[in-house]
């Protein structure tokens, strides 16, 4: 597998990854759940203005073959859902880590992502055995 | 997301080759498998537009050998097997007692003394310990092959054109639901350049297509030249969309040892003027009385995919449940089957699935979903 896992983001064993850049962080899915997707056909988000928990449930993804559920990395309020790719959500997979991006949340001060997994950790709990 | 793999499973003869095409593999019914190489969508596309491969070879593959193999299966199934003659084969089920389906299988009569079997990989060893129990097996030999056999299913409009160069049987004469043993040609660098195999013109997709048995050590062989011819190479997750487009039953999802044939939309299968057959009290019980609940198609009116297990939701009340969902590629619109009470299984009737506790608007249509049009 030659899947890549961009340093500058924070990723979780749930496979979202989060990208933090001040106080706005821009959540989206790995480049190893695309490739275990397989065909995505739907994506459900959270409204813009939504509050968000982190480890809470905040939508789902699905393809033809399975149903899988998105968890929030960080808390904080949805200030923007990519429209673009809740109507062609088979374009996550071109590009999962920039237009494929999920959501924008403005996250609430004392969050804390410190629990996400670096890059090298993730690419090691998805990729252990090769 | 899991999608692990354990040591302990089966794998086919062809397993190597999956793994070279970097094909992703999946645990299925203790097999690991192929679910898909390229992606299901591009494979269920392959299948329809032009022709693509599985390799079913998991699928249990039983000979049944003697006098008159058929009179033996014929109380085991509410078909009529008597008129099934050498070079036929027909679709049918065994019933348990209470009519409810033991498994669905594909009957293959070679000739008055040789008769095959294939049944669900997942039931074939229930179906054998079964079989074992009901035939007299003093007069009959029952001998299990699935270790023995390659079974490749080709599939598609262009499946005869992909087969016809590799056996000396003219293809054109071979219909539906019938089969013939064949002179496999494989490469001549092979080291069995020509193969003893048996060819039926029978599927799981909804479109034209065969079924090709040969021995496992030519397996590899057989594979690979129908990749070099071009043939797509397709995974279990196609094969799941493309036989959901036409609305044919999945063992252990659509139907099961708690469903009957009249419940599961498989009314055609019972012969009634035939004699006894096991579980034909049960049926005569129900089809008196009427069935209680139906399987049903429908189609979500929204781009909601239905999935086994939800509910099915009418006027507020929960009426059954989704046994198969998806978002299949060639009608595009999220579709399901699911048993609804009776009274409510008609064409046109609206009802609701409960997705991600919402209920979403659906509407019951006619099965199939996908007719392959006509050549």
């Amino acid at each position: 597998m030659s899947l890549e896992y961009p340093e500058d983001l924070k990723y979780l064993d749930s496979h979202e990854y989060v990208r933090l850049e001040g106080e706005i962080a821009t959540i989206g899915i790995s480049a190893f759940a695309v490739d275990q997707l397989g065909d995505i056909v739907f994506v459900e988000l959270p409204q813009e203005g939504d509050s968000i928990e982190q480890g809470e449930r905040l939508g789902t993804i699905e393809s033809v073959k399975a149903v899988e559920e998105l968890y929030a990395p960080v808390s904080g309020t949805v200030i923007e859902t990519n429209q673009a790719i809740v109507e062609s959500p088979e374009d996550i997979a071109t590009d999962p880590y920039g237009e494929g991006w999920l959501m924008k949340v403005r996250i609430n001060d004392d969050d804390d992502i410190a629990d996400a997994m670096s890059a090298a950790e993730y690419q090691a709990l998805v990729e252990g055995d090769i | 997301m899991t999608y692990s793999t354990s040591p302990a499973l089966l794998r086919t003869p062809l397993f190597d080759l999956h793994k070279q095409s970097q094909a992703r593999i999946v645990e299925f019914s203790g097999w690991e498998m192929p679910v898909q190489y390229q992606g299901i969508v591009a494979e269920h596309q392959a299948v329809r537009q032009a022709v693509g491969m599985f390799d079913i070879s998991h699928m249990g593959k039983f000979d049944l050998k003697g006098e008159n193999p058929l009179t033996a299966l014929q109380p085991l199934v509410p078909t009529d097997l008597s008129q099934l003659r050498p070079g036929q084969a027909k679709y049918t089920v065994f019933l348990n007692h209470q009519g409810g389906i033991v498994d669905d299988l594909i009957v293959y009569c070679h000739s008055r003394y040789l008769v095959s079997l294939i049944v669900n990989a997942a039931t074939t060893a229930k179906d054998w310990a079964w079989l074992q129990a009901q035939l007299n097996t003093r007069e009959l030999a029952l001998e299990n092959q699935t270790d023995t056999l390659v079974l490749i299913a080709l599939q598609g409009p262009k499946a005869a054109q992909a087969l016809q160069p590799l056996v000396d049987i003219p293809l054109d004469n071979l219909k539906n639901y019938h089969h013939q043993p064949a002179t496999i040609h494989l490469p001549p660098d092979s080291p069995f350049p020509q193969v003893p195999g048996w060819i039926a013109r029978t599927g799981y997709t909804g479109e034209d297509g065969f079924e090709i048995m040969v021995p496992r050590n030519v397996g590899q062989d057989l594979w690979q030249a129908f990749a070099k011819s071009g043939v797509t190479p397709c995974g279990l997750g196609a094969r799941d969309t493309l036989r959901l487009e036409a609305a044919m039953a999945l063992y252990g999802q659509d139907i099961d040892q708690t469903t009957t044939p009249l419940e599961a939309g498989l009314g055609w299968l019972i012969n009634w003027e035939k004699g006894d057959f096991i579980g034909r009290s049960a049926l005569e019980q129900q089809k008196e009385t009427g069935v209680s609940r139906k399987l049903v198609g429908f189609l979500m009116e929204e781009r909601q995919i239905p999935r086994p297990h939800y509910l099915i939701v009418v006027d507020g009340q929960t009426v059954g449940s989704v046994t198969s969902g998806s978002l299949p590629p060639t009608i595009a619109q999220p579709l399901g089957l699911g048993y609804v009470p009776a009274g409510l299984a008609n064409v046109g009737q609206e009802i609701g699935i409960e997705i991600r506790g919402k209920v979403h608007g659906a509407k019951i249509v006619p099965r199939p979903f996908y007719r392959r049009p006509k050549a």
